[in-house]
């Protein structure tokens, strides 16, 4: 049980998806910027990476090598055309606000790594628990992402307001660049500069490097 | 034609793939350390978004788009549900047709875009192009521009980034900056740049 503790936890800040393996970044900066729109494009992310992991895992010992990519493609695709119907058909505004982003998850780099990496060589149970770490995983980033956008984009919550604006007659003047697309990367960026400085291990080695400076030798 | 050219433009700077809706993210990131790789990998997005948007286009509107089959007798059937299966399988297929095309006709070719070939089948940028394609309801023309101005966007950000990132050698980056870090940054501020773009209507 210990093992399928860590399976849940590791993806979630060990080895996050986002900040350290670089999967599924398209949709992570695209719909952050309101928090609302953010949980449900989590949940149905880490719905379709759960159950993808689950359906690829029932049957890997029986997918020819040279397809496989197709059937978890397949299998991914169902998955998400069940997420995108539901949407529609339940929350329509905010499916509407996702756009082409819903239909994005099938290339969403985790669902298809995970179902690859993990799901191929696992029994189904412990394919599950992966999905929904690396889904949570997923979702922690984007959510911090959220806050931040939302809360000193436009000061509010979920659609609450939290810092009464100025135009309101509060006294908070809204950070606008925080609503547009360059704000995402910066605020992703950050991120992953303040997790590398608290776990010094996944700091990257530099490619290259500059050779410290030296007085020349023929003056001497 | 004047709403072709506009588009075309439109396509490229103002609604650029990567720098404006995040598309193609992490090929974008992963394929930018050297100049020529990203090149090798930008022509091949352009040549496979012009062929897979018109494509699935045709495959929208005369098969899965809302009475879409009146031809074939079956006005009352809807089956864009089926679209986002479709639309990869077709992204997936015309890949695999391509690759084996370009390994028996132009060599040269197929050996220079060789390894980013397969990549492009999981690239969000071809599969977002084709969703964006259906919901504005482009027509056959407009997709064959919108394809192509978004392909040679997509290009054109990911060569510029690619420039950049080899330049930065020369730079001292914070430790854990490092790598990825850097360059979600310096992605963030060509975001910025092109967003200049934003005020342009031909």
């Amino acid at each position: 049980m210990d093992t399928m503790k860590e399976t849940l936890t590791q993806p979630i800040f060990k080895n996050n998806p986002i900040a350290l393996q670089v999967l599924g970044i398209c949709s992570a900066l695209a719909v952050t910027s309101s928090l609302q729109v953010t949980l449900v494009m989590c949940v149905a992310l880490t719905f379709v990476a759960a159950f993808a992991n689950v359906g690829v895992s029932l049957i890997r010992n029986h997918i020819p090598g040279s397809i496989r990519i197709i059937v978890q493609m397949v299998i991914i695709a169902s998955l998400v055309i069940v997420v995108d119907e539901f949407l529609k058909a339940y929350a329509y505004e905010i499916s509407k606000q996702l756009s082409v982003f819903v239909g994005l998850i099938i290339t969403n780099c985790i669902v298809m790594g995970r179902a690859q990496a993990y799901a191929m060589y696992n029994k189904p149970f412990p394919s599950f628990v992966d999905g929904l770490g690396n889904g949570l995983g997923y979702s922690v980033v984007l959510i911090c992402v959220a806050v931040v956008r939302e809360l000193l984009g436009s000061g509010k919550l979920m659609g609450v307001e939290i810092l009464p604006l100025v135009t309101d007659g509060g006294w908070y003047v809204p950070n606008g660049l925080l609503l547009l697309p360059p704000s995402a990367f910066f605020l992703i960026g950050l991120f992953i500069w303040a997790l590398r400085s608290l776990d010094k291990e996944q700091v990257e080695e530099p490619d290259y490097k500059m050779a410290s400076h030296t007085p020349a030798r023929e003056g001497v | 034609m004047e709403a072709l050219i506009s588009l075309f433009v439109r396509a490229i700077f103002i609604e650029n793939m990567a720098l404006a809706f995040f598309l193609g993210m992490c090929t974008f990131l992963a394929i930018s350390k050297k100049i020529q790789p990203a090149l090798g990998l930008g022509v091949a997005v352009v040549v496979v978004l012009t062929i897979t948007v018109p494509v699935n286009n045709l495959i929208y509107n005369y098969l899965l788009a809302d009475g879409a089959l009146a031809w074939a007798g079956l006005p009352d059937m809807d089956l864009s549900f089926l679209g986002l299966l479709s639309y990869i399988g077709v992204i997936a297929a015309l890949i695999q047709i391509l690759e084996m095309f370009l390994d028996k006709f132009v060599p040269a070719l197929y050996n220079a875009l060789g390894v980013f070939l397969p990549l492009i089948t999981v690239n969000c940028a071809i599969l977002g192009a084709s969703l964006f394609m259906v919901e504005r309801d482009y027509s056959f023309a407009e997709s064959v521009v919108f394809g192509a101005g978004s392909g040679v966007g997509w290009a054109l950000a990911i060569v510029a980034l690619a420039g950049i990132r080899e330049k930065l050698k020369y730079s001292d980056v914070p430790e854990g900056l490092q790598g990825l870090g850097i360059t979600f940054i310096i992605v963030g501020l060509m975001s910025l740049g092109f967003m200049s773009f934003g005020g342009i209507d031909l």
